[in-house]
């Protein structure tokens, strides 16, 4: 058992960031379990800003994740608050029949 | 540096550009009576600022032979200096009293003539503007604002030529004067071109001293491959052909006369007081320049002999009081052309001055009796008119003096002083083109005497020809427009027996002209000049001065004797005659040849490259290009958000792919 | 337990349970960041994102009352595809992790954490009120922004309720409430009846 690197970390993250893409295309349909991806992706990344941070013995990873987390926040809320505005008027918020933008 | 001078140098151009901004802009606010106000008290201004820097300079003395000052500088770029700023010198100097005297009697002169023009705030807004122009062409220290100044007095004239915008021949004038300017510009900015790729400056100080330093010695420039020419001589060509655009000298003439299709005012002030002297002035200016090249000031010599000649002989057959005055500006242009060809630099400004003065005078009096006439032009249908307007009578008489070079007018000294360089020119070097034009400055003047008082018989004595209600209207013209005319009589007279001394032999221009390096042609005619009575004398017994008297008792034979005798020269001599009228048939040239030919070619441009070129491929296929794009973009945009985000997962994966590749072709080589 | 409650968040059949998984997962990379050093990083995350926004997530989910059966067609179809795509990644991200890039700094472990009486939080907040005040406050407006975007965004004025409007009643006049009326007066005799 060698020692935990930030190596090891790392590829944590990218497993994790690959699992969200995975759902992101498994749970097309859904657009609450799109976000929920989306917010995996984030903490994947920011997994990896901390692990940098803490292997280059410096504080600004942290802050940057710091902001990313405001901003995710900020993110998820007015998404969901999108999402609440769109099912009161289609009744749905199925993917598939949001094909508004259709060129 | 010195803040009194600069203070003074900034108010002579921004006072008359600020009376034209107050009356153009806010014409409707200030009405008639305060638009001519403003511009009058910015020339005003700028006249009083030009009489003290004079008294400044010269009198007192201060800061020697020149002064030079930068206002502004624009921009600097590749080393090259782009600025404004102020050179001022005994040429400019001149330059700066003749424009604002001349201007300021102008506006004054307005006032009486535009009375009832609807246009008139607008008028005296461009003359202004055309004063402030002026002013930067000549006071400027490099040659970017000389030629900012030279676009912009071609701009006002263009503006004041097609000043009655309804009348269709003044639009034809003035797109016509535009077209043939632009000709001479192109030459002038293709010298500046060249002199900037030579010398690397614009500045004037470092171009005349690079070209007093050789410089420019041994320096050619092929423009046709092969046949090397030098440098100097190309570039003073160039300039000169901008000059004779500007300065109105035969090929490039044509504009001129039309341009009497303007208000008389602007035929004083622009076409033959000061704009078309911005030619001549240049080129006394480049004069450091000039000498360097002898085969240029040959190709300026003969241009300005032909000029001299030939338009005067138009004079002979126009009818148009405008017209006549018109051609003899052409022709009294000629001569100074034929001064500064001789290397007489101080002998063409000279002229200038003295022409400036009674040119304005005679327009102005012309104009005096177009107000009269109700704005008739037609000399046959005046006579007699001295009885009517005795003031106008009696300063025209004193222009038509003094254009002839009559003894102790101001025309005499310095026509006198060109002809006798032109003698002296042939007899010392003897070429062709010197005789030449030696012959055709004489010739000059009998021709001067005999359009000019054909032209004042015509209008002034003889029978009243015109109809019973002209004449009962005839009455001498209101205090603003004789009192112009007194106060340009007086220069007239005076002028030139005042200042030929300083002038001419004194050395007054200093170090601002210089002169011919192998023969100085005032220097020889100085040797004989012993004060302006001992030069009267020696005129009165040259043959100029007998060609004028002939000149004279010829109209007054032809006009008030037999005036059936000119019908009858006309019929023997119908070639001729024809040949006048249809003034050499320039115009027919330019219009069936350059116009037709233009033309041509622009159909054929507008065919092809217009219609099918730019509207067929470009435009409409630059935008069926588009369309037949977007058609396939749009299929892409489902509006399905998961294709958007396949799109985006693909696109991060082939990106990382494409980072990785050396990663992953090691990982095949190991496998 | 972090990837295996990340698998699960993707996979679950119910949104809801997803969801919770979710929060599990976010729960053990807090775990992890505690272990990197950054205890209050990993507070924070467990505070805002486990107690405010999952909360959020869960509250929409049962408030939307969906069906999920509907949402989960084409599932299976689309595994194949998502979890080549996934590997494909993973796989070249190995290849560029393993490339060494990295190593050095391993050895380079933040050290200065080890001496005591550090705290995570006092360091993080001096750097983050002094060098990169501007970009804290940005992130306050956006929280702001987020906060009052949302708001409109969801609120809407239900037909039937009361409330007042404070503008109509300020500007109010005698005149809108107060009718004076003239009339003649009743005669007497009558109203003794």
């Amino acid at each position: 058992m060698t020692e935990i690197g930030l190596n090891h970390f790392l590829f944590l993250a990218a497993v994790l960031f690959c699992i969200s893409v995975a759902g992101i295309f498994i749970n097309r349909k859904n657009l609450i379990v799109l976000l929920m991806c989306i917010e995996l992706m984030l903490l994947a990344v920011n997994l990896n800003f901390i692990a940098f941070s803490y292997y280059s013995a410096t504080l600004s990873g942290q802050v940057f994740v710091f902001f990313i987390l405001t901003v995710a926040a900020a993110e998820a809320a007015i998404g969901l608050a999108i999402l609440v505005t769109l099912y009161r008027n289609r009744r749905t918020i199925n993917v598939s029949d949001l094909d508004e933008m259709k060129g | 540096m010195d803040n009194y001078l600069n203070n003074l140098l900034l108010a002579i151009p921004l006072a008359p550009l600020g009376g034209a901004v107050l009356a153009g802009l806010f014409g409707k606010y200030i009405k008639r009576a305060g638009s001519h106000w403003v511009t009058i008290l910015g020339v005003a201004v700028s006249f009083v600022c030009a009489v003290l820097v004079f008294k400044y300079l010269v009198l007192e003395g201060k800061h020697g032979d020149k002064y030079e000052t930068t206002v502004y500088q624009w921009l600097v770029s590749d080393g090259i200096r782009f600025q404004v700023g102020f050179l001022i010198d005994r040429l400019t100097m001149v330059m700066m009293l003749v424009v604002t005297f001349v201007s300021l009697m102008v506006h004054i002169y307005t006032i009486g003539y535009m009375k009832d023009d609807p246009g008139y705030q607008r008028f005296f807004s461009y003359i202004a503007l055309f004063t402030f122009s002026m002013l930067m062409l000549v006071m400027s220290n490099n040659f970017m604002q000389l030629f900012f100044g030279w676009e912009a007095v071609g701009l006002v004239s263009y503006l004041l030529i097609g000043f009655w915008f309804k009348k269709e021949t003044a639009i034809f004038a003035n797109l016509k004067a535009f077209l043939v300017n632009r000709v001479g510009d192109f030459g002038f900015i293709l010298g500046i071109a060249a002199v900037l790729l030579y010398a690397g400056s614009m500045d004037y100080n470092e171009v005349f001293a690079f070209a007093a330093n050789k410089g420019f010695d041994n320096k050619t420039i092929e423009i046709i491959p092969g046949t090397p020419w030098s440098a100097i001589t190309v570039i003073c060509i160039l300039l000169f052909i901008g000059a004779m655009g500007k300065s109105a000298q035969v090929p490039l003439h044509v504009w001129l006369p039309d341009s009497m299709e303007g208000p008389t005012p602007i035929s004083a002030l622009i076409h033959a007081a000061t704009m078309v002297t911005a030619g001549i002035f240049m080129v006394a200016r480049m004069s450091p320049l000039y000498i360097e090249s002898e085969v240029a000031l040959m190709v300026v010599l003969s241009v300005g002999a032909i000029t001299a000649l030939f338009m005067g002989l138009l004079g002979l057959v126009q009818n148009d009081i405008k017209r006549v005055v018109a051609y003899s500006t052409l022709s009294q242009l000629g001569y100074m052309t034929v001064a500064l060809g001789t290397g007489a630099f101080a002998a063409g400004i000279f002229h200038l001055m003295t022409h400036a003065f009674f040119k304005a005078l005679l327009f102005l009096a012309a104009g005096s009796v177009i107000i009269a006439m109700h704005h008739e032009q037609d000399m046959r249908k005046m006579g007699n008119l001295k009885k009517y307007m005795p003031i106008t009578y009696i300063t025209s008489l004193v222009g038509s003096l003094a254009l002839i070079g009559f003894p102790f007018f101001s025309g005499f000294y310095s026509k006198d002083v060109i002809i006798e360089a032109t003698h002296h020119l042939a007899q010392h070097n003897g070429t062709l083109v010197a005789k030449l034009a030696y012959y055709s400055v004489l010739g000059g003047v009998f021709i001067t005497a005999l359009y000019s008082f054909r032209m004042f018989f015509m209008v002034f004595h003889g029978t009243e020809r015109m109809d019973e209600h002209t004449r009962s209207h005839l009455r001498e013209t209101p205090w603003v427009v004789t009192g112009p005319l007194i106060l340009l009589a007086i220069p007239s007279v005076f002028i030139g027996a005042m200042v030929i001394h300083p002038m001419l032999f004194g050395g007054f221009f200093g170090g601002a002209i210089k002169a011919p390096a192998g023969y100085d042609v005032l220097a020889d005619i100085g040797k004989s000049y012993h004060g302006v009575f001992g030069f009267t004398l020696h005129g009165m017994l040259q043959p100029p001065f007998f060609l004028a008297l002939a000149g004279i008792a010829t109209a007054w034979y032809f006009i008030l004797k037999r005036p059936d005798l000119g019908a009858a020269v006309r019929t023997r001599f119908r070639a001729l005659a024809g040949l006048l009228e249809q003034k050499y048939y320039f115009d027919h040239l330019y219009q069936y040849v350059f116009a037709a030919g233009g033309r041509l070619i622009g159909r054929f441009f507008w065919r092809v490259g217009d219609v099918r070129l730019i509207d067929g491929a470009m435009v409409n296929g630059s935008a069926r290009v588009v369309a037949w794009f977007s058609g396939l973009v749009r299929r892409f945009q489902s509006g399905y958000l998961f294709h958007y985000a396949i799109a985006i997962i693909l696109g991060l994966l082939g990106m990382l792919t494409w980072l990785v590749w050396p990663l992953i072709k090691g990982v095949v080589h190991g496998v | 337990m972090l990837l295996m409650s990340a698998l699960m968040v993707v996979s679950a059949r119910n949104t809801i349970h997803s969801a919770l998984f979710l929060v599990l997962a976010f729960f053990t990379c807090a775990a992890l960041w505690i272990l990197l050093r950054a205890e209050f990083l990993a507070i924070a995350l467990v505070l805002v994102y486990v107690g405010a926004v999952m909360v959020l997530f869960l509250f929409v989910v049962m408030m939307l009352n969906l069906n999920t059966d509907l949402l989960r067609e084409g599932f299976i179809r689309h595994l194949p595809l998502g979890i080549l795509i996934a590997i494909a990644i993973v796989a070249e991200m190995f290849l560029a992790l393993n490339s060494g890039g990295f190593r050095m700094l391993d050895q380079a472990a933040l050290k200065a954490v080890d001496v005591p009486g550090y705290s995570n939080t006092r360091a993080l907040g001096s750097v983050l009120y002094t060098k990169y005040l501007y970009a804290f406050e940005i992130a306050a407006v956006i929280l702001l922004l987020a906060m009052v975007s949302a708001i409109t965004l969801t609120m809407r004025r239900l037909k039937g309720t009361r409330h007042q409007n404070p503008a109509k009643q300020v500007k109010v006049m005698r005149a809108d409430r107060l009718r004076i009326v003239k009339m003649q007066a009743e005669p007497k005799g009558d109203s003794n009846d």
